[in-house]
């Protein structure tokens, strides 16, 4: 293989169904998307050379590499952080294909987060700190009774609401929204249930004044691959590509995934601000070129974070963004189609970016019209996927 | 002992490779609250605290604060540590209670708090002798320090009286 640059593109996407009980091991689950990823493709699964995962998956490289065939692998890696190794995976994915390093390069995450085990509740086992999964702060919090992510979310989000005036019915029109999307989507664990913002009122505080049950995640059962090979191979495969136009990641001095507490300001976003100067940098590309976004939802303040962050509106103002219905499908900027994490289903961020393939391809539920470039952000990771 | 404290022991300890659950024996006086992990280059703040002394690192050659602590300044990169007494005071950052699950070691929800010290740095901790709702940004606030299982101690702020 010539090591020249080379534009990468994702070839192929594959997803097995989002529920609360898979039946079946993580392994399996792993597989099928995997399959499933590269049939959409029409690549051979002896073919990958190259498998990315994120350092809390489940499953084995290598045993998922014998149950496809994997008959010469060149490169692995696994990605710290957590949720915000999502589009990470991607970003390293391009690199990968760009320096010819890899031709097939398999991303996968699969889980029994429902079934098996609940990232919902009290995180109370040492080995979930290890070095590596890049959450060793969290240490400091277990004494004091924040032990789930929620709580570690809210530390933060409660200062951003401080400092801009913001409610938790501002958080609860981000999940009408999302739910909204989902609604309509077939995939979704939440097809065909839209709420009320009222509905949202009533739900249960989960860590008051911030997060209501209607403002977390969901806890989900599934398997989510993507299939990255260069630009000028997948215009001959099955799928129009879908070119990784940029793909970046930014982790400032001082910030870390979730116990993020010790940077300057916690009413913003210091990683997202970072990714999103760094991809438009790279890309030339800005807010005004992107006409969707995928962000990172695990919990509603978070896409309004990460609107500010990107520019689509200023520090403080995403709040009215949001009211003024911008991020609804037919809005200026479409969020989480899908219906995100929330609506959807939570296979740790992973769903999104097969929303984002699926806009750019013109195949979505809830097509946004004219998605020539969509963005997909993870916090500490984003991508601009385009049309090739 | 101080309001928010669960009395009655837990069934699993912190180590334990077994997720914990909510306590199930019946009530005694022994405390429930989650006992710190103190890795090799914490250790000295968990022993002070045992101490009820709130200490903090500091490099010793540039002498800046440094939290988490870690065993190089990111200033100068000095090996060398000074680990100092605080004045313990401090001011609420953020502020949350949370609800849903019920946190492992309490037994009424209690308000988790990011206190900014004095000596300008951020601390997780609890809120104790002030209702939720009195909260306010900037409340000035006071160390003291809550007992935990294993026969540790935390620190944990109270309002400071009269400011």
């Amino acid at each position: 293989m010539a090591r020249t640059f080379r534009e990468a593109a994702i070839a192929g996407i594959g997803h097995t169904e989002f529920s609360k009980k898979s039946g079946r091991s993580e392994l399996t689950l792993a597989a099928e998307c995997s399959k499933a990823a590269l049939d959409d493709a029409g690549i051979h699964p002896s073919e990958v050379d190259g498998m990315i995962t994120f350092t809390l998956d489940g499953s084995d490289e290598i045993h998922l590499a014998r149950c496809l065939g994997v008959k010469d692998l060149a490169y692995t890696t696994r990605i710290p952080g957590g949720g915000a190794a999502a589009v990470a995976t991607v970003y390293q994915a391009m690199a990968l294909v760009n320096a010819g390093l890899c031709e097939t390069v398999l991303i996968w995450r699969a889980m029994n987060e429902r079934s098996q085990y609940r990232f919902g509740q009290p995180h109370t086992l040492e080995s979930a700190f290890q070095p590596g999964n890049g959450t060793g702060s969290l240490l400091w919090c277990m004494p004091f009774g924040a032990q789930t992510p929620a709580t570690w979310e809210s530390l933060a989000a409660q200062r951003y609401m401080q400092t801009y005036g913001v409610t938790n019915e501002d958080f609860g029109r981000v999940s009408v929204v999302q739910r909204k999307h989902a609604a309509t989507n077939p995939h979704a664990w939440f097809y065909g249930k839209p709420i009320t913002l009222e509905e949202h009122q009533q739900s249960k505080w989960i860590v008051e004044p911030v997060l209501r049950l209607l403002d977390c995640c969901q806890e989900s059962d599934g398997g989510v691959a993507l299939v990255v090979t260069s630009l000028e191979r997948a215009r001959d495969l099955k799928q129009k590509p879908v070119k990784i136009t940029g793909a970046c990641q930014s982790i400032p001095y001082n910030v870390e995934v979730i116990s993020n507490y010790y940077h300057a300001d916690l009413a913003t976003m210091p990683e997202a601000e970072g990714t999103a100067k760094r991809l438009y940098r790279q890309t030339g590309l800005g807010p005004n070129d992107i006409q969707a976004a995928m962000l990172y939802d695990a919990f509603t303040p978070q896409v309004l974070k990460q609107l500010e962050a990107f520019g689509f509106c200023k520090r403080g103002e995403a709040k009215d963004f949001v009211r003024d219905g911008h991020i609804e499908v037919g809005g200026r900027l479409p969020v989480n189609t899908n219906g995100g994490l929330i609506g959807e289903a939570y296979i740790h961020g992973m769903n999104n970016i097969v929303e984002a393939v699926r806009q750019v391809r013109g195949t979505a539920v809830n097509q946004v019209k004219r998605a020539h470039n969509v963005l997909v952000s993870s916090g500490m990771a984003g991508a601009i996927l385009s049309h090739a | 002992m101080a309001p928010g404290f669960r009395e009655s022991p837990v069934t699993a300890e912190f180590s334990s490779r077994k997720p914990m659950n909510q306590p199930t024996h019946p009530a005694s006086a022994a405390p429930t609250r989650l006992p710190p992990v103190a890795t090799l280059d914490i250790k000295f703040f968990w022993d002070a605290c045992d101490r009820e002394e709130l200490v903090a690192e500091r490099c010793g050659e540039c002498h800046k604060f440094r939290f988490p602590p870690r065993p190089m300044c990111p200033h100068c990169h000095s090996l060398k540590r000074e680990h100092v007494k605080l004045s313990g005071r401090g001011k609420v950052y953020s502020w949350i209670r949370p609800q849903h699950p019920m946190p492992v070691g309490f037994a009424q929800p209690p308000v988790v708090a990011l206190i900014e010290l004095d000596e300008g740095f951020r601390l997780v901790s609890n809120l104790e002798g002030v209702a939720f709702e009195d909260v306010r940004p900037g409340m000035a606030v006071e160390v003291g320090f809550a007992p935990t299982m294993k026969n540790r101690k935390v620190p944990v702020f109270r309002p400071v009286q009269g400011a």
